[in-house]
């Protein structure tokens, strides 16, 4: 059938600059440049370009450039182009369209509308640069008392993991990402004092020296676990459900089911994982229950249980039973939390945003007593530090970032992440695509970003005139609100700038 | 209480904000002394408040009243008077009241009627709430008080203390409270300098429940997560000022939890990581665990404070000792002062006078006290 979609991407070649030096042509896995000998020209297919800029960065003479197809449709707000050729994709292929990385449509971004606090006058800024300033923070369920006696605390307290920073790398399974960009995540956090996370992909042989530093995921296909896997990490993740595709469960093509990847998940190679939409052990809260305290029973109880949800409309009465049900750490993902391959409908439209949900399930916590039970980590598109902050501000220990940590290591946001291919070497087990990811170069990257995002965290807290991280957690004061409606600001606690 | 509430945040910010100076002094042998020494203390700080509020604590001051919850009490009206009078005979057995007597004083500008009643708690209304200790119920009392009853507020409610607060300088609230014919073991005083509101009388420090006193110089920038975290036991901040914060965090941490003022300073400015490496392995482990669980309960932001309760005198600063507190001795006497001249100008000789480290508390207590405690301990240990 001959396809009606045109390119989404067109290419600029500069004729005048190019030298023929054919990178583009190897750079390009989408196969977008070939170079045709007899003529002595490089040509770009546009219909195969997916913008992910790679042969843009590395052309030597500059002689590239992409840009978005101009093609125009008659306008109509309602028949945009992107719905047009979501139809004409359906129609020639009868399937479900699949996208890669977090919500792209323009909800409403509530980070943007909410703004800090600092000292003036009756309370001194405090200077990062000259007094300490604290961001360590413990992950764990807390008792509401100490009992001690003398120097000695009697109170039995549940397993605690300090991060240096409130920050931690999301899950992102390996399958889904390639292993060397699995291993800078799991080098930046050891080296940075932070936890990443296994995703539903087990753990790769080669990663358990960073087991202290790992969280494990234990998801509803069960992919990779074994008692080692358990006993191998620092905290335990039963994931229930993820931001980017709340109600169905992890989704991996058989494209980037590679042999080693298919050792480390315990599945046939290139068959297609895809784990069941809920635990087949899960069906209430009380089964859930008993899962948290399996995993607790294997370890000892060593080691926390985090449960991992997407947010939905009713996550703040979801996490009060989630707290009962023993959990030791919530993590919240929200509407624009991302994935390496999810159906775009379910993408585009299921979920709450992030903002939203840490607000309503921090305060559902306090209202019923037993926000000290668990900590809170929030996830889905935090974009910088102040992202970050403002989270805490609302009530969350830490945060998960994913597609920070990605676009640090060198993703482009191209949304390519289901294809297998991946010119960045991240999205990718195609060896040849994949080497290219200096896991050396990507850690570095990675304790960058961390430092950086850590050093501008310093600084907002000083000018709160606060020095220790646990102050600001679910200090709504020190934030405002410009251009939300008052149902917006009740349910994010949050007062009207200037008011 | 919305009167209340409005009264003492017209504007509705966030919190009341205010700066202070404060001043402190336990005999620790017991004895007491009248109101004089302290007021010329207070006075001699005057440049740090502007005269919109001014108050004192005195314990040991009703012995002959010793076992009776001493409660003084604000109205704004007659109607509030009837109405609370009624529900004190209705809830405890009233053995006296009375109205505080009071002078003519030039600073002192329309002044609410201000009251004591001298309480029991009967036994009835224990064995309705069972489980509720005296000191619970009394609590839950003030706070109906406090929030129920339009135009009346209650400035103190423990035993053999009281709580005397104005508008006013603290030297005129002095006067016209006739401190000078009280006398007590444990005085501390305030000088306020709000920066939003007219004031009133009951914004006045120092801020108290049951026999806790809390004088307080600081704005806490902590404040929206302290309160947020008390609430979750209990703890309704009506006023919206740091001191209440203050008040009830020591309330939960003391009397609740049971800890000593030495941990409770360990929570509210505990010591920083990078100190930690440096303690030996039990007090290290204490710490930690100490800020694991209460990290809600570290006050951030500049404060120095005088806690006081029955015998106990502590002065706390923040971690990094953002507001200033001296600390002088002499023989029994522990001075703490915002200002080192306040204490030397009522007692020259000083065998001591320093400046504590930030989080570091200073404790006064009487030496009976102290003994008690110890043998306290030494039982729980046998």
């Amino acid at each position: 059938m001959k396809t009606l979609l045109p390119p989404e991407f067109k290419i600029i070649r500069d004729e005048a600059k190019c030298i023929k030096c054919q990178v583009c042509v190897r750079q390009c896995g989408f196969e977008v440049h070939t170079y045709d000998e007899e003529e002595d020209v490089v040509l770009s297919n546009n219909a195969k370009c997916v913008a992910c800029s790679r042969c843009v960065k590395f052309c030597p003479t500059s002689a590239l450039n992409v840009i978005k197809n101009p093609l125009s449709y008659r306008e109509n707000t309602n028949w945009r182009q992107e719905v047009i050729h979501d139809i004409i994709k359906q129609a020639e292929t009868g399937g479900v369209i699949l996208t890669g990385m977090g919500n792209d449509k323009p909800y409403p971004i509530y980070w943007d509308h909410l703004v800090l606090n600092a000292s003036q006058v009756t309370n001194p800024p405090i200077d990062p640069l000259r007094e300490p300033m604290e961001l360590r923070t413990y992950l764990g369920s807390k008792p509401d008392q100490l009992v001690i006696k003398g120097k000695h605390v009697k109170t039995k307290i549940p397993p605690q993991v300090p991060i240096e920073t409130p920050i931690l790398f999301s899950a992102m399974s390996y399958g889904s990402i390639s292993l060397n960009a699995q291993l800078a995540l799991a080098r930046a956090a050891s080296e940075f004092g932070t936890l990443w996370n296994t995703g539903e992909g087990g753990l790769h042989k080669e990663l358990y020296k960073y087991g202290s530093t790992t969280i494990v995921q234990v998801a509803s296909g069960r992919f990779g676990v074994h008692p080692d896997y358990l006993y191998a990490a620092r905290v335990l993740e039963i994931k229930i459900g993820q931001g980017a595709k709340p109600g169905i469960g992890g989704h991996l093509p058989g494209e980037k089911v590679s042999s080693p990847v298919s050792r480390t998940r315990m599945i046939p190679k290139g068959t297609d994982a895809l784990s069941p939409a809920p635990h087949h052990d899960i069906y209430s809260i009380e089964d859930l229950a008993q899962l948290v305290y399996a995993l607790k029973e294997a370890t000892n109880y060593q080691k926390p249980v985090c449960v991992k949800i997407a947010a939905v409309h009713n996550s703040a009465a979801i996490a009060s039973g989630i707290a009962r049900a023993g959990a030791d750490i919530i993590a919240l993902d929200g509407l624009r939390g991302g994935t390496g391959a999810a159906p775009k409908i379910i993408r585009d439209n299921v979920g709450i945003p992030i903002e939203l949900a840490i607000a309503s399930v921090d305060t559902r916590l306090r209202q019923e007593g037993i926000r000290n039970r668990v900590s809170l980590i929030a996830a889905g598109g935090f974009r910088s530090s102040a992202d970050v902050i403002k989270a805490i501000a609302l009530g969350a220990d830490a945060v998960y970032i994913a597609t920070a940590a990605l676009v640090a290591m060198g993703c482009h946001l191209c949304q390519k992440c289901y294809t297998g291919i991946c010119n960045w070497g991240i999205a990718t087990q195609d060896p040849y695509l994949s080497k290219r990811l200096n896991p050396d170069l990507a850690t570095q990257r990675l304790i960058n970003l961390l430092r950086g995002w850590s050093l501008e965290i310093k600084e907002m807290l000083g000018g709160m005139g606060i020095n220790a991280i646990e102050s600001l957690r679910g200090n709504r004061l020190h934030l405002r609100a410009v251009g939300l409606t008052q149902a917006e600001m009740d349910v994010l606690g949050v007062r009207q700038a200037g008011a | 209480m919305n009167r209340v509430f409005k009264l003492n945040n017209p504007y509705n910010d966030d919190k009341v904000i205010s700066a202070c100076s404060i001043f402190g002094m336990i005999d620790q042998s017991g004895r007491c002394f009248s109101g004089e020494c302290v007021t010329t203390a207070i006075a001699n700080m005057q440049v740090r408040s502007n005269g919109l509020g001014g108050g004192f604590a005195v314990y040991g001051l009703y012995p002959e009243h010793a076992d009776h919850y001493a409660f003084h009490i604000m109205f704004l009206d007659k109607k509030a008077q009837e109405e609370t009078a009624n529900f004190l005979t209705e809830n405890f057995l009233l053995t006296h009241a009375e109205k505080i007597p009071t002078r003519k004083t030039a600073g002192i500008v329309d002044p609410p009627i201000i009251w004591r009643y001298f309480l029991k708690v009967n036994s009835k209304p224990r064995i309705e709430l069972e489980g509720l200790s005296e000191d619970d119920y009394v609590v839950a009392k003030v706070m109906e008080i406090n929030t129920k009853i339009d135009g009346a507020f209650v400035f103190s409610s423990g035993k053999n203390m009281g709580v005397f607060k104005g508008v006013g300088y603290p030297e005129d609230i002095s006067h016209y409270f006739r401190l000078d014919e009280y006398k007590g073991y444990l005085w501390t005083a305030h000088g306020r300098f709000p920066t939003n509101t007219q004031g009133w009388w009951g914004g006045a420090h120092p801020f108290s429940i049951l026999d806790w006193t809390v004088v307080h110089n600081g704005e806490i920038s902590s404040y929206g997560i302290n309160q947020r975290y008390l609430e979750m036991f209990g703890y309704r901040c009506t006023m919206q000022t740091d001191t209440e914060v203050m008040a009830y965090a020591v309330d939960l941490l003391m009397r609740k939890h049971g800890l000593p003022i030495e941990i409770v300073a360990d929570i509210f400015a505990a010591p920083l990581w990078s100190e930690l490496e440096h303690m030996e392995k039990t007090e290290k482990d204490l710490r930690i665990k100490l800020r694991q669980i209460y990290s809600s309960l570290l006050i951030n932001g500049p404060f120095t404070v005088i806690i006081a309760h029955q015998g106990e005198m502590i002065g706390l600063t923040d971690r990094i000792r953002l507001r200033p507190l001296t600390a002088g001795v002499k023989g029994d006497m522990l001075y703490l002062s915002s200002e080192e001249a306040a204490i030397r100008l009522i007692c020259p000789d000083l065998e001591k006078a320093w400046i504590p480290r930030g989080g570091e508390p200073i404790v006064g207590r009487l030496y009976q006290k102290e003994k008690k405690e110890l043998s306290h301990r030494k039982k729980e240990r046998g």
